[in-house]
C-alpha cells in the first residue's frame, strides 16, 4: 500500500512503538503489579528488557514466523510482555479466556493452530495437558507461577521466568534473528487474533493487523487527549478486544501506565489504591459498586444518611450540568461544593473514582439511574459503541454531549451508515483484516468495499447526530399481530433494577410476551434480610412469593414504561416466572462476557416457556448444570408462574 | 528392635525423595492419674514426609500431638528430634526447634488483621529490643520489612491477599483455617502438626486445603504431621499413616498397607465379640 510506505517514520508495530517509548519515556512506569501486598513497576527500559528476553527465550524453543502463540492468564504485565515478545519474532499472540473450560479451550488452541502455549498457573498448565493429544503440533508450554509445578514432567515445559534466562544466555545466538525479524512488521503484519465469544455457534477468530490496532488507538487518544501520565486498571479478561485495545493499543501509542491487579478479589481495593485516571467497566462493574454503596448506607448512622440523601439530591441536580460545562447558578455551584467536600469528594475517593478523567463503559445498555448516580458526583462517564471486529471503536460520545440513550457519533475515521433493515454499518481503520481460517464468514459479515454488518438494529437521532441502538438485529422480530418485538429493549428496562441480575423475554410470533427473571442474591439477599424473610438457598429466595411479589411491581413499572412507546407497545409483559439458578456460561447459557444465548436458553427451558403460555401457575422442572470444574449435577425445582400488571397502551393521534 | 537407624528414607508412590527420621517417639506412654491416654507407642516422623495420625474419637490422637509439639512430657519414653533426646520444654523453645502447629478448635487473635496474626508467627524470630521497636528505629525497621516480606510471600502462597487487612473475627470457618495455617507457615517450620486441618468444611474447601498441604510440602519441603477424620483425605495425602485405637497403635504403613490391615477394619467397622 503507498500510504503504508510513506509513513515509514511512524511506528508500523507494537514492538516498534515499545522502542519509541523506551527513547521517549524510558524512565516512566510503563506496567504496574501487585504483589506480595506491594506495588511493583516496570519502566519502559525494564520492560523492554524483560520483553526482550522473553522474545529470545521464545526463539531458544524455536519459535517460527507465523506460528500461534496461545496466552491464558489473568491480567499480569508478564502476560503482556509474552504477546509483545510474540510479535517481536512475527508470531502471532492469541490470547484466551482464563475461565473456559477444556473443551471450549481445545476447539481454540486447534483452530489458531497453537504450538506454544503461556500459561497463568497451574490450572491453567492442567487444562492444556489435558487436551494436549487433541491439539495438533502443541510444541512448547512456559508458565507463569511456579507454584505445584515442580513434579511435573518438563520435556516440554518450563517456567517463563527460565525461558528468559535461556533467552538471556543465548543472546549472542539469537540476538541478530530477533532484530531482523522485528524489522521486518509491518502495518499489515497481523498484530493479535482475538477469538469473540459469539453468541450462536463455535467461536471465530478474528485477525486484527498492525493498521488496525494502531490506528484505531492514535485516533481514540487523540479523541479523549489521552498522554503518558495517565493511569489504567487492566482486569477485564486479556482475551478480550477491549483490554487489548485500552492496555495494549493505547498503552503504547499515548504511553500511559498499565496497572495490574493482586487478583480478581483484590481488584477494588488496589483500585482505589491506583486511583486510575482512564478507566472502562462494562455496565455490570458500575451497577455492583452502586448496589455496594446503596447496602452500605442502608446500614449508616442517621446524619450520614441525610447528608448523603441531601447531597445526592443536589447532585443529581446540577452535577451533569456542571460536568457537561452548561450554565448553572451561583449558589448551585456552592451547594455542590459543599457536597463535593462532604459526601462525593470521600465517595469517590472510596470506589477509586478520584481522578478519574475519562471513563467508558460499553457491551450492554447501562441503567439511566446507574449513569446519572456517576455523572452526577462528577465523574465523566461515557458510552462507546463497538466490537471486536472493528477493534473496539465505531461509535463514541464526545465530552459535553454524553446522554443516557445513545452511544454517541462516530469515531474518528469510522464511517457509518444505516442499512435498509435499519442495521448498522461501518467501516474504517479499524476494520478486521479476516476471520481466521473462514473466507465464507469472512465474506458473509465484509463486503468487498470494507463495510462490515454490525448484528445490530439501530438509526441516528436526526437533531443530534448520535447514534441509537435498539437491539440484535437477529433479536427483532413481529408480535403474532404483526408488531415490533424487541426484546432486549424490554430486558435491559427490566435489569435497570437492582433486583433483577438477568432477564430473558419471549413472544416472537406469539400474541404476547412473556419472561425469565434472574433475581440478583446481593441485592435480593439484603432486601430479604432488612425485611426479615428467612431462606436457606437461592432457590428458595428465588420461589419466595414476597419476592415474587416485589418482581412483579417492577414488571409492571416496565410494562407502564413500554405501553407509553408507540413503536413498542406490543412488548408489554403478560407472564413471568423467576428461574431457579443463575444463568451461567459454564452451562453455555451465557457467553463469557455474559450475554444471554438467547437460542440455548429457549431449547434447554422449552419446558418453562411451554408454561408461560398454556395458563399453568406452577410447573416441575429438572436442570442440569455444569460445576467449575466440568462434572455435571442436576437441580429440580417446582417453579411458579405469575400474571403481570398490563397498562393500557397510549396510542398517540398518528 | 528394628525402630531407627534405617536412616536412607525411601521413594514415595508419586516419587518423592523422603529423608532420614526427623522425630522419633520410642515407646511412649503418657497417663493423667489412672487414666491411660497413650499406651506403648513407638513410631518416627522422616523428613519431608507426609505423615498422618487416625483413629476413632478418644484413640489418643490429639494427645499424640501434643506430646510431639512438647506441649504435653510423655509419662514413659523418650522423643528424640533430630536424633537429640528431648526433655520437658517451654513453648517458645518449642518453636525455635521448627515446630509449629494448628489447633483444631481455631486459636486466633480476632480482633487483630489477618497480616497482624500471620505476623504473630515470627515473633520468635524478632530480634530487635523493645525501645528500638516502640521508636521504629534503624534495625527495628529493617527487621519488620523484611518479615513482612516472608509474611506476604505466605499470603500470596495461601491466596488470601483479599482479606490481608480483615480482622480475622469477621472471616468465615474456613478461610480462619487458612489464616491458622498461614500463621503456622510464618514460622518457616521444619515439622508442622495439623490438628484436624479439614473439620468442618464442605468438599470444596477441603480440596482446597488439601492442596495448600500437597503444595507446601513440594514448594517448602516441610515435613508435615497431621491427624484428619476423613479418610479419603487421609489416603489421598499421606504417605504414612499410624492408626491409633484406645490408646494403642494398632496399624503403621503406607495408606494401602493401613486399608488392608484386619486389625485397622476392625477398629473403624466394629468387630463381634461373642
Amino acid at each position: 500500500m503507498p500510504e503504508a510506505k510513506a509513513a515509514t517514520a511512524e511506528p508500523q508495530s507494537i514492538p516498534a512503538l515499545l522502542a519509541r517509548n523506551v527513547q521517549r519515556y524510558g524512565g516512566l512506569p510503563a506496567f504496574r503489579e501487585k504483589e506480595f501486598g506491594i506495588w511493583q513497576s516496570w519502566t519502559w527500559t525494564q520492560a523492554n528488557e524483560e520483553i526482550r528476553a522473553i522474545a529470545l527465550g521464545f526463539l531458544s524453543v524455536g519459535v517460527e514466523r507465523g506460528d500461534s502463540i496461545a496466552v491464558i492468564g489473568r491480567n499480569r504485565p508478564r502476560h503482556y510482555w509474552a504477546m509483545i515478545a510474540a510479535q517481536m519474532c512475527g508470531a502471532i499472540p492469541v490470547p484466551l479466556y482464563q475461565d473456559a473450560v477444556a473443551d471450549e479451550m481445545a476447539y481454540v488452541l486447534e483452530h489458531c493452530g497453537a504450538r506454544f502455549v503461556v500459561c497463568g498457573d497451574q490450572e491453567q498448565v492442567d487444562k492444556v495437558i489435558e487436551i494436549g493429544d487433541r491439539v495438533q503440533g502443541l510444541k512448547h508450554i512456559a508458565y507463569t507461577d511456579k507454584r505445584g509445578m515442580r513434579k511435573y514432567d518438563h520435556a516440554k515445559m518450563n517456567s517463563l521466568a527460565d525461558l528468559q534466562a535461556q533467552g538471556i544466555a543465548g543472546h549472542y545466538r539469537y540476538g541478530t534473528e530477533l532484530d531482523e525479524r522485528i524489522s521486518e512488521l509491518n502495518y499489515d503484519t497481523t498484530c493479535v487474533m482475538l477469538y469473540t465469544s459469539g453468541t450462536t455457534g463455535k467461536p471465530k477468530g478474528v485477525v486484527l493487523s498492525n493498521r488496525n490496532i494502531i490506528e484505531t488507538a492514535k485516533n481514540s487518544v487523540g479523541f479523549d487527549k489521552l498522554n503518558a501520565l495517565d493511569e489504567v486498571v487492566a482486569y477485564l479478561p486479556m482475551a478480550w478486544v477491549g483490554d487489548f485495545i485500552f492496555s495494549m493499543g493505547q498503552a503504547m501509542w499515548a504511553g500511559f501506565t498499565v496497572n495490574c491487579p493482586e487478583s480478581a478479589a483484590t481488584m477494588m481495593t488496589d483500585l482505589r489504591e491506583i486511583g486510575p485516571t482512564y478507566f472502562f467497566a462494562p455496565p455490570r462493574v458500575f451497577e455492583g459498586q452502586l448496589t455496594n454503596v446503596m447496602i452500605r448506607m442502608e446500614d449508616a448512622g442517621r446524619v450520614k444518611k441525610w447528608l448523603f440523601d441531601h447531597f445526592m439530591a443536589v447532585a443529581r441536580k446540577v452535577g451533569p450540568s456542571i460536568l457537561d460545562g452548561k450554565p448553572v447558578g451561583v449558589l448551585d455551584r456552592m451547594h455542590y461544593a459543599l457536597g463535593n467536600l462532604f459526601v462525593y469528594g470521600p465517595l469517590k475517593n472510596t470506589l477509586g473514582f478520584s481522578r478519574i478523567r475519562v471513563g467508558y463503559t460499553a457491551g450492554e445498555a447501562i441503567g439511566p439511574e446507574i449513569f446519572e448516580f456517576y455523572r452526577s458526583l462528577g465523574i465523566n462517564l461515557k458510552q462507546l459503541y463497538g466490537q471486536t471486529e472493528a477493534s473496539v471503536f465505531i461509535t463514541q460520545q464526545p465530552d459535553g454531549q454524553v446522554r443516557n440513550d445513545t452511544v454517541g457519533v462516530p469515531s474518528p475515521g469510522v464511517e457509518v451508515k444505516i442499512g435498509d433493515n435499519g442495521e448498522v454499518y461501518y467501516r474504517g481503520p479499524g476494520t478486521f483484516v479476516e476471520y481466521f481460517k473462514n473466507p465464507e464468514s469472512t465474506a458473509s459479515t465484509k463486503d468487498p468495499e470494507g463495510w462490515v454488518a454490525t448484528g445490530d438494529a439501530g438509526y441516528f437521532e436526526p437533531e443530534t447526530g448520535h447514534l441509537r441502538i435498539i437491539d440484535r438485529a437477529k433479536d427483532v422480530g413481529k408480535m403474532a399481530d404483526g408488531r415490533l418485538f424487541a426484546p432486549k429493549y424490554v430486558e435491559n428496562k427490566l435489569k435497570f433494577y437492582p433486583s433483577i441480575l438477568e432477564a430473558v423475554v419471549f413472544g416472537n410470533g406469539r400474541d404476547r410476551c412473556a419472561a425469565f427473571i434472574n433475581i440478583d442474591l446481593t441485592a435480593v439477599g439484603n432486601w430479604a434480610e432488612r425485611n426479615n424473610i428467612a431462606y436457606a438457598s437461592y432457590q428458595e429466595l428465588a420461589g419466595h412469593p414476597k419476592v415474587y411479589e416485589m418482581i412483579r411491581g417492577h414488571v409492571a413499572e416496565v410494562n407502564r414504561s413500554i405501553a407509553s412507546d408507540p413503536i413498542l407497545a406490543g412488548c408489554q409483559i403478560h407472564r413471568f416466572l423467576i428461574l431457579h439458578k443463575e444463568l451461567d456460561a459454564d452451562d453455555g447459557e451465557m457467553t463469557r462476557t455474559r450475554k444471554v444465548r438467547r437460542n440455548i436458553v429457549a431449547e434447554k427451558y422449552a419446558d418453562l416457556i411451554a408454561a408461560l403460555y398454556d395458563g399453568r401457575d406452577s410447573i416441575y422442572t429438572e436442570t442440569e448444570v455444569t460445576y467449575e470444574d466440568g462434572r455435571k449435577g442436576k437441580i429440580t425445582a417446582t417453579l411458579n408462574i405469575a400474571d403481570a400488571e398490563v397498562a393500557p397502551e397510549q396510542r398517540r393521534a398518528a | 528392635m528394628p525402630v531407627s537407624h534405617a536412616e536412607e528414607g525411601y521413594v514415595t508412590a508419586d516419587g518423592r525423595q523422603i529423608g532420614g527420621t526427623l522425630m522419633e517417639m520410642k515407646n511412649i506412654t503418657l497417663r493423667f492419674g489412672g487414666v491411660v491416654a497413650i499406651k506403648d507407642i513407638s513410631f518416627d516422623i522422616r523428613d519431608g514426609e507426609i505423615r498422618a495420625i487416625i483413629g476413632p474419637n478418644g484413640a489418643g490422637k490429639s494427645s499424640m500431638l501434643n506430646v510431639i509439639s512438647g506441649f504435653y512430657v510423655p509419662t514413659e519414653g523418650d522423643v528424640y528430634f533430630k536424633k537429640v533426646k528431648r526433655g520437658p520444654m517451654k513453648p517458645y523453645e518449642v518453636a525455635r526447634l521448627g515446630i509449629a502447629r494448628t489447633f483444631q478448635n481455631i486459636a486466633l487473635f480476632d480482633g487483630m488483621s489477618v497480616l497482624d496474626n500471620i505476623m504473630t508467627g515470627r515473633l520468635t524470630m524478632i530480634k530487635s529490643g523493645l525501645l528500638s521497636q516502640a521508636l521504629w528505629y534503624g534495625s527495628a525497621a529493617r527487621e519488620e520489612y523484611a518479615h513482612r516480606e516472608k509474611v506476604e510471600r505466605i499470603i500470596d502462597f495461601l491466596e488470601i491477599q483479599n482479606i490481608r487487612k480483615t480482622p480475622v473475627g469477621r472471616l468465615p470457618y474456613g478461610l480462619k483455617k487458612r489464616v491458622e495455617l498461614a500463621r503456622a507457615l510464618a514460622a518457616e517450620p521444619k515439622l508442622l502438626l495439623l490438628d484436624e486441618p479439614m473439620a468442618g468444611m464442605n468438599v470444596e474447601e477441603k480440596e482446597d486445603m488439601s492442596r495448600f498441604i500437597l503444595d507446601l510440602n513440594d514448594e517448602f519441603g516441610t515435613t508435615i504431621c497431621l491427624i484428619e477424620h476423613d479418610m479419603g483425605v487421609v489416603m489421598d495425602l499421606s504417605d504414612r499413616v499410624v492408626v491409633m485405637d484406645y490408646g494403642r497403635k494398632i496399624g503403621d504403613g503406607t495408606p494401602d498397607e493401613v486399608r488392608n490391615n484386619q486389625d485397622v477394619i476392625d477398629a473403624y467397622l466394629g468387630v463381634a465379640h461373642d
